[in-house]
């Protein structure tokens, strides 16, 4: 809980370092800020405690998922240092808003009561509104914003719907009582339906794939940083959150939910992998990569009990590949106005350790061995299969194959091209994240039980 | 307030709902002016309130209530929000006709 006040109080202190003049200071200040949370934070583990009747949960499942995502925040606000040089003034805004992003995150993560997973649902979405249209002289953002704004707030329309839904046959918003009341039969169906709606309205938050076709689009016009934002920290934010409330909200889920999400997961995994094949622009491509691995995520929720510990670490292996990635695309498309694939022609040459990484986090994320996306995918499909969906981890299988061939498709343009630009210098932000976060990459895929006996 | 429940029933209160929410859904689907599309983001959210208010008075439970508080609040930051990017569209473009961006296809 104190992780929650403490995110808030720095966000404010971001806002008010611009008034005292203290710019150069705002991003040190949050990148100390922010280790300081995420220690503290650490230190909470073993804790299991509920605050203000049980508006806030603090257990292992929120602990390590806050942590998560503290983390990538602070990777993404080192990213901003360089991203946001040409608009000094606007810098304290943009990292004060990444911190009430991650207010949010925590706040969906660590919620008891659905009043308080609505506020974080919504604080984490107007952030990410704000970010999508935060070039205003770029109509592409424009455009990315905009979609955003109706998709987002279309979703949380039918989410609160649910919620009002199942408050109408629970009488309360508790967790506990909604657990209770998903187990009994007395319950009416006012509470199926709402449950339904806010399936409905995660799915498009996670971008799976009836849901899906709002995330190219966002994803191609938002600035490059934002869309890393979107494809890391806001997909995996949602697809613990709505792991969680399928813990409550599912105590007996039937066969009739568990079909849908079969299906919903094999094509998610299978239109993502082969809309992927025909991009050229690397964030589009990612995004078709990121709804084929929201697919692969939604397998998790076919074995509730058990896949808590693989789910976090396919979200983190899958995560700060992309967070590697998105720093050599970062440093690669800076001054350009689109990413197309073109522009990685070469890297090789000019740059061995920015091409060695992006090639390292796109194999992790295919799932070669001694990457860790090799050991999330084998972790999550081992479990589909011991909870005996074999069609789904064959569809699985076959999704992986396909997909080496989209990021085959970067990796050979970075070393077997000729470079069609002068080498330019790597800013030290970039490499530091790129480097650090490929290197956690691979160390827990050399240890992953540190990580799967966490949960 | 309990007896004008009774007489009316809650099930009346939910059909509305779901009516004024199915306006909401239906012009975001088919208008094509950004602010009509953002009053219609207005109606989901207010038809959600009216169920949520008729519940609570229906469980005699005021989290329903509060709840509400919340989802105004909420609601006028969100559309805040939007206004502020279809500004900046309209600056761009000169017009707030969604058609108009068609910039991102593939």
């Amino acid at each position: 809980m104190s992780t929650i006040i403490a995110i808030a109080v720095l966000g404010v202190v971001c806002l008010l370092a611009e008034i005292f003049n203290l710019r150069k200071a705002i991003i040190p200040i949050t990148v100390a800020g922010l280790l300081a949370i995420l220690g503290m934070t650490v230190t909470e583990f073993n804790t299991t405690e509920s605050y203000y009747n049980n508006m806030i949960v603090v257990n292992r499942f929120t602990v390590a998922f806050s942590s998560l995502f503290i983390l990538l925040t602070l990777f993404l606000v080192t990213l901003s240092h360089h991203f946001y040089k040409n608009r000094p003034s606007k810098v304290s805004d943009f990292i004060a808003i990444k911190i009430f992003l991650l207010l949010g995150a925590v706040a969906m993560v660590s919620f008891g009561n659905l009043a308080m997973f609505f506020l974080g649902l919504e604080i984490l979405s107007i952030s990410l509104y704000i970010l999508a249209g935060s070039k205003p002289l770029s109509l592409k953002s424009n455009e990315a914003g905009m979609k955003y704004f109706l998709m987002g707030s279309f979703a949380s329309g039918v989410i609160l719907f649910g919620i009002a839904l199942i408050y109408g046959a629970v009488a309360s918003f508790d967790m506990n009582m909604i657990y209770e009341a998903s187990n009994s039969a007395a319950t009416g169906d006012w509470f199926y339906i709402g449950v339904c709606m806010i399936t409905v309205g995660m799915l498009f938050k996670i971008a799976a794939v009836p849901f899906h076709f709002w995330a190219p689009d966002v994803y191609e016009g938002a600035p490059a940083l934002t869309t890393a934002t979107m494809s890391t920290l806001a997909k995996v934010v949602a697809m613990a959150t709505f792991f969680k409330l399928n813990m409550a909200m599912n105590g007996n889920m039937n066969f009739a939910y568990e079909t849908v999400i079969v299906i919903i997961s094999i094509f998610s995994m299978t239109v993502g992998n082969i809309m992927a094949l025909r991009q050229n622009n690397i964030k589009r491509m990612l995004a078709f990569s990121g709804i084929s691995h929201a697919g692969f995520m939604l397998m998790a929720l076919l074995n509730l009990s058990n896949t808590t510990g693989s789910l976090f670490y396919y979200v983190t292996a899958y995560t700060l590949a992309g967070i590697a990635a998105f720093a050599v695309i970062l440093y690669v498309c800076n001054d350009k106005d689109d990413e197309s694939i073109t522009f990685f022609n070469g890297l090789g040459k000019n740059n061995p350790v920015m091409a060695a990484v992006l090639s390292a986090s796109l194999l992790s994320m295919a799932g070669i061995p001694i990457f860790s996306g090799f050991f999330a995918k084998f972790f999550i499909l081992n479990q589909t299969l011991q909870a005996g969906y074999l069609i789904l981890v064959i569809a699985g299988i076959i999704n992986s194959i396909i997909s080496v061939y989209y990021y085959f498709k970067v990796i050979s343009a970075m070393y077997t091209k000729e470079p069609n630009e002068a080498k330019k210098p790597v800013p030290f932000e970039y490499y530091v994240v790129a480097v650090l976060a490929i290197g956690l990459n691979i160390a827990i895929g050399l240890f992953p039980s540190c990580l799967m006996d966490l949960l | 307030m309990e007896h004008i429940l009774k007489e009316i029933g809650v099930e009346t209160y939910l059909y509305l709902s779901a009516l004024l929410f199915s306006i909401g859904v239906f012009g975001i689907l088919l208008r094509r002016n950004a602010i009509i599309m953002f009053m219609s983001i207005e109606i989901m959210l207010n038809a959600v309130n009216l169920l949520l208010v008729a519940f609570s008075t229906f469980h005699q439970d005021a989290s329903g209530q509060v709840f509400v508080f919340f989802s105004m609040a909420v609601a006028a930051a969100e559309v805040a929000v939007g206004l502020a990017i279809l500004v900046s569209i309209f600056r761009n473009l000169g017009s707030i006709d969604i058609d108009n961006l068609k910039n991102l296809k593939g």
